[in-house]
């Protein structure tokens, strides 16, 4: 029995593995970029490194350079961070509420591990979430993200200029990749994507909100309107019947 | 490496983990209202497209750069592609559309 249980979660740890392949691609030129322009904002390699390693989120790690450039105070460097990462809390209670019963001590581990990108594969996968498969598509996301950065920092703009350009589409195509199976077995994917794909380009144009607030409400304005009309339409059915 | 700049990054790793954590610590076990239940569940495909726009216009300079991939991955991943065909279909395009150019 004990043996089959591991057997069950080496499977589900490689399952995690492959499914963190397109995040691991999507990554590279981001990482390596964000190497690059480490090293010309005058970190060290160490610090580099650690920071991809401790932090590991790819637009508060970017929005910190720029700021150190700028000469902006430490604290706010990090109350800044925390403005932009806050978004996750979102994200981590949507996988709080799909994950297999565990330890709470192996979910805060693989809490570490969700950014934008393994929370969207993890979150469109059917069914529960096992503690295997998080390690298993955070650790190749983890890898990808640290070791680019540090090979950013070494060789610079290592990729051919028109193969990067290219790979920049990768996040996307991978975000793309994941919606669309749904969105062709339901409608209400296609609107709940859409709704929330117009609400956020609305904040992101007239600078209303900064990106991380505006893709949380955006998210979340989406969510609850089609989560009420949804109730609506139920209840007006329910009244036909009557 | 400055100490300075290891507090930093210590700091900045730490609010970066706490909104990580959190939801774990205070939903363990706890059944949420049905309606919270309901936008939670819509919450995944709602982020993907947030994600997706306007984000993917902005790329690069050229606008059509990212709408051609992102066409590119819509019409793969509609013939029922994997993902990852997905991606390495829309680099290829884009690295055909770029040569071009």
């Amino acid at each position: 029995m004990a043996e089959l249980t591991v057997n069950k979660s080496a499977s589900e740890f490689r399952k995690g593995f492959q499914a963190a392949i397109s995040i691991a691609i999507g990554y590279a030129p981001v990482a390596l970029t964000f190497g690059l322009l480490a090293k010309t904002t005058g970190l060290s390699i160490g610090e580099t490194v650690l920071m991809s390693l401790v932090v590991y989120a790819g637009a508060s790690q970017y929005m910190s350079l720029s700021l150190l450039t700028l000469g902006t105070g430490m604290i706010e460097i990090v109350l800044t961070t925390f403005i932009v990462n806050i978004r996750h809390f979102l994200m981590s209670t949507v996988i709080n509420d799909k994950s297999e019963e565990d330890h709470l001590f192996n979910k805060a581990m693989y809490s570490f591990g969700i950014t934008d990108e393994t929370f969207s594969v993890a979150s469109m996968k059917e069914g529960r979430l096992t503690t295997g498969f998080m390690f298993g598509l955070n650790l190749l996301s983890y890898m990808s993200w640290v070791i680019c950065s540090g090979i950013g920092y070494v060789i610079g703009a290592s990729l051919p200029q028109t193969l990067q350009e290219s790979m920049s589409i990768a996040l996307y195509a991978m975000f793309i990749g994941l919606l669309v199976p749904s969105m062709k077995k339901s409608i209400k994917i296609v609107f709940l994507a859409v709704v929330a794909g117009c609400f956020n380009t609305v904040f992101t144009i007239t600078n209303a909100l900064s990106t991380g607030w505006a893709i949380v409400v955006a998210t979340l304005l989406s969510a609850i309107i089609i989560e009420l009309i949804e109730g609506l339409k139920k209840k007006q059915r329910g009244n036909e019947h009557d | 490496m400055t100490s300075e700049m290891v507090w930093m990054i210590v700091g900045m790793g730490v609010v970066t983990f706490i909104p990580r954590m959190l939801p774990f610590v205070l939903f363990k076990g706890k059944e949420l209202p049905q309606f919270l239940q309901g936008v939670l569940k819509n919450v995944p495909s709602a982020t993907l497209g947030a994600l997706i726009f306007p984000g993917v216009f902005f790329i690069q300079e050229d606008i059509w750069f990212g709408l051609f991939g992102a066409a590119a991955a819509f019409v793969i991943a509609y013939l029922g592609a994997n993902v990852i065909v997905v991606v390495l279909g829309a680099i290829a395009v884009l690295s055909v559309y770029s040569f071009f150019l």
